[in-house]
């Protein structure tokens, strides 16, 4: 049963979250600080350990360059892709850094791929589940946006198999939502999900039947959210910094994350008053205050909003309807919050949106939904089926680099194309493959996916071989490919080679080294717990010889009794908590009579008019097995 | 470099929704329909119970079978007529997604989880190809081995490829409105460039707009005809009679069709594009 315990995971760019599907019922798991959101901030602190979430946050004011955020706007990038993210976030890189290799960020003299740092963060969520359920967790749903392209997506799957986890879903984030609304509607009709996070936008359009939850058009931007908002207030305050106080702070990492803080906590604010007010200190002791009204506010974010007007347009056409057409809104993500998003919202769809969930926790809820679908479905979920479509078109570079397109964006997913190839010269035995992912005509500006090679083709005239290549993209998202020679019947090889990307070596190895870390951590705490229950059955046994009940016993029963004592004690100075877990019932079996004695006594001092505590059994006559491990717990 | 993205080439025709078919390595002219409607010849026994299996599982045991190379409408358990019900397709749809999608196979089985994989992703092909009028017309003909010539997707595909000029037939029926229509876009686009507007040629062209696009309702309309007539055939065909010459005469007919109308389709496209502000 155990391995069948599946969480959802919503791995967010500014929060994540684990849920878990309890009774008919989705549930955000909290963690030790009880809360339900996890800040997806990493942090190296001075002993080298990672820390994530609250715990990061300090030193990210403290030590921002021992610190990252928004982690996630790097997943499946490469470093020509993120030059735009890295004029707006303090993103260290790397020196060293080759074209195409996997980005990796400076955390302190340290350096670790976005997968890993995102492993971080998944294996804290792990641990939280861990707890909660006291036993391991090992898969798991994880959410993307519905825009990722292939490579965010091997990303956040890379991410999971470190942290441990067997990913065995990715759901798109707005499509996870539409599942957790859709859990208590059992409705017929046509949804639209409006879903501005932090980092991401995506717009998803369902059309919902009998429990099928079939996605008809997805659109976004995986680069527009609540971040955007924060650094042009970022930009705003460093201007006027430099503009009234006459220092520019810009390079001072400590002063521009305070700023963050005082912008992020100014733009919540605005969310629910007219005004908010900013003081931030400023290194030397001055002061930076200004009063934003929510006009200005509005004024300012506005053209970062519209951004997913375009987008949203996309999709219905895409779909073939009307806002008319569309007969529920649903918004999901913090940047949702914002009035102005909610009205723009309103006027794109003519219609006031679902709200009633909380928009930072719907798409955990709806990871956790699915989650349970996985692991074979429960009375709430049985008739339920989500069926995603592909974001991006994929195709190949043909002759003059244009795109050939083989499957079209909105494809239902799983989804194949199978495509022939032969050769351009005599006696050629490889023929190689560019894929990649977008809707543009040529093939260099869409995005590159991967090229394979295609090898051991048999030596033939040009134009003789013909290899057939399938592409299949998965119901996570993620291509895969085959080829086959047809002449020869034989399998050609494929090389791949990700345009973006671990290898498969890079992330074994990664899996081992941090895998091991997160198993030992797990094993540690079972120890832990068992030594505790070890102490309590003997302190209980200790209660039990100055018992009346002790003499009773025979002296060969006391002799195995001790022998037990004495084994339990032996194992317990260990570190197997197999080992005494299997001591510690063993001594609960021996005492049995002894507990029944002592029992015993208790009622015979009962019926004497003698308290309890004089009996000095310590649990009510009720208790069935005063020294054992407290099975009614 | 011998293995550069330069050195390889298409083959032939691709439609853009080629899904896992057995036609492709026939020789189209000398096989067709090869498949029985309900796939049945190429059926082995159940690998869970050995019982003789249906199509997608097993008819004793109920057990997922692995997939089979089959075509569209065989996967459905279709003949391949062209009048399709797309309202009990879609429900076809629904019940088989339940059943074969990758969600009900995440654990257990490994080998059904691959198979669950691929024959979702037959299913999708199938139904994204078999529920649009037009693709569904041009799968048929690809399946009866006909090759697209012209101003077929596929052609464009290939002109692409090759780095030659498409090949432009005009419908002997348009040629008249076509050298005209040609005539009108050329000043249309020279005005355009100019920043200059003519309100009498933009309504000429709403016009020949208004027309184009009549006519292309128009040959949907026919299209549905030659679906009767083909259907007729095939009910034909079971009776045991040779139907082979009205067989060849209705798929030529469809082909001429469906080309005649991508052309009308992109001459709206153009006229859209040049009464664009």
């Amino acid at each position: 049963m155990a391995s069948e315990r599946v969480v959802g995971i919503d791995l967010g760019t500014t929060n994540s979250l684990v849920g878990f599907m309890e009774g008919d019922h989705p549930v955000i798991i909290p963690g030790e600080d009880g809360s339900n959101l996890l800040p997806s901030v990493a942090a190296l602190a001075p002993d080298n350990q990672i820390v994530v979430g609250n715990g990061a946050r300090t030193h990210l004011i403290e030590t921002p360059d021992h610190a990252v955020y928004s982690v996630k706007r790097l997943m499946g990038r490469g470093l020509e892709d993120v030059q735009d993210e890295l004029k707006l976030f303090p993103f260290r890189l790397a020196d060293d850094l080759a074209t195409g290799e996997v980005l990796r960020i400076k955390l302190g003299d340290n350096t670790f791929t976005p997968p890993e740092i995102s492993a971080y963060i998944l294996r804290q969520l792990k641990r939280n589940a861990e707890r909660f359920f006291g036993g391991p967790v090992k898969q798991a749903v994880i959410t993307v946006p519905a825009y990722f392209n292939d490579a965010q997506r091997q990303a956040t799957k890379d991410a999971g198999r470190i942290a441990g986890l067997d990913v065995l879903r990715l759901v798109n984030e707005p499509t996870a939502a539409a599942l957790a609304y859709g859990l208590d509607k059992k409705k017929n009709g046509t949804v639209a999900v409006y879903d501005f996070g932090g980092g991401t936008f995506d717009i998803s359009i369902l059309k919902l039947q009998e429990g099928i939850f079939e996605v008809i058009a997805t659109n976004g931007d995986t680069h527009l959210g609540g971040d955007d908002i924060d650094n042009l207030l970022i930009a705003i305050a460093l201007d006027d910094i430099q503009g009234d106080l006459g220092v520019d702070v810009r390079r001072n990492g400590e002063a521009v994350q305070r700023i963050r803080k005082a912008v992020i906590e100014a733009k919540i604010a605005l969310s629910a008053n007219d005004s908010a007010k900013l003081d931030v200190e400023l290194p030397g002791g001055q002061h930076y205050q200004r009063e934003i009204t929510r006009v200005m506010f509005e004024q300012m974010i506005k053209p970062i909003i519209e951004r997913t007007i375009g987008p949203s347009k996309q999709a219905l056409k895409d779909a073939g309807l009307t806002p008319a057409q569309i007969d529920e809104v649903v918004l999901v993500g913090g940047s949702t919050r914002i009035p102005l998003v909610r009205q723009l919202v309103k006027d794109l769809f003519q219609r006031e949106p679902h709200t009633e969930l909380n928009p930072d926790e719907v798409v955990a809820l709806g990871a956790a939904v699915q989650a349970n679908i996985l692991a074979g479905g429960s009375i709430a979920t049985q008739d339920m089926l989500l069926l995603d479509v592909t974001p991006l078109s994929l195709g190949i570079e043909a002759l003059g680099g244009v795109t050939a397109k083989i499957i079209h964006r909105n494809s239902t997913i799983p989804a194949s194309a199978t495509e022939h190839f032969t050769t351009g010269v005599e006696g050629q035995t490889s023929v190689a493959i560019h894929v990649v992912q977008g809707e543009r005509e040529l093939a260099k500006d869409c995005r590159s996916l991967a090229r394979f090679d295609l090898k051991g083709i048999p030596p033939m005239p040009a134009g003789l071989p013909r290899i057939e290549v399938k592409f299949l993209i998965d119901a996570n998202g993620i291509l895969h490919v085959s080829a086959r020679e047809q002449r020869s019947g034989k399998a050609a090889e494929i090389q791949v080679q990700p345009s973006y990307g671990l290898t498969d070596d890079q992330v074994e190895n990664m899996i081992i080294e941090s895998f091991d870390y997160a198993e030992q951590d797990f094993a540690e705490r079972q120890v832990i717990e068992a030594r505790n229950e070890a102490e309590t059955i003997l302190s209980a046994l200790e209660k039990g010889r100055s018992n009346p009940a002790w003499q009773e016993l025979s002296a060969q029963e006391r002799t195995n009794i001790e022998k037990m004592e004495h084994a339990l004690r032996e194992v317990m100075a260990g570190n197997d908590y197999r080992a005494i877990r299997t001591a510690i019932d063993a001594l609960n079996q021996g005492t049995m009579r002894l507990a029944e004695l002592m029992m015993d006594t208790a009622v015979a001092s009962a019926l004497r008019g003698k308290t309890m505590q004089e009996t000095n059994v310590g649990e009510g006559p009720s208790a069935p097995h005063p020294i054992g491990k407290a099975e009614f717990d | 470099m011998l293995a550069g993205i330069l050195s390889f080439v298409f083959t032939g025709y691709q439609p853009l929704n080629a899904g896992y078919d057995t036609m492709a390595n026939k020789d189209p002219q000398s096989a067709p329909l090869q498949i029985e409607a309900n796939g049945s010849s190429l059926l082995a026994n159940c690998w869970s119970c050995g019982d003789m299996r249906a199509m997608h599982f097993c008819n004793a045991c109920g057990h997922l079978q692995p997939p089979v190379p089959t075509d569209y409408f065989s996967f459905f358990g279709l003949p391949r007529k062209l009048n399709v019900d797309t309202a009990a397709l879609e429900k076809n749809f629904y019940t088989l997604s339940r059943k074969l999608h990758p969600d009900r196979y995440s654990i257990g089985n490994s080998d059904e989880k691959e198979w669950s994989l691929e024959k979702t992703s037959q299913l999708n092909d199938a139904y994204r190809t078999l529920r649009d009028p037009i693709s569904r017309s041009e799968y048929l003909l690809k399946l009866e081995g006909v090759h697209f010539e012209e101003q077929s997707k596929a052609a464009t595909e290939a002109a692409r490829t090759s780095g030659k000029d498409k090949k432009q037939v005009i419908p002997p029926d348009l040629l008249e409105e076509v050298f005209e229509l040609n005539m009108q876009l050329e000043e249309a686009r020279a005005n355009k460039k100019l920043g200059e507007a003519d309100e009498d040629l933009a309504r000429d062209l709403q016009s020949t707009k208004s027309t184009l696009e009549a006519k292309y309702d128009g040959l949907m309309n026919e299209l549905k005809e030659y679906w009767n007539q083909w259907d007729a055939v095939i009910n034909r065909a079971e009776t045991g009679e040779d139907v082979a010459a009205d067989r060849k005469r209705t798929l030529d007919s469809m082909l001429d069709l469906l080309n005649r109308r991508t052309y009308v389709r992109n001459l709206v496209r153009e006229v859209n594009e040049v009464l664009e502000v």
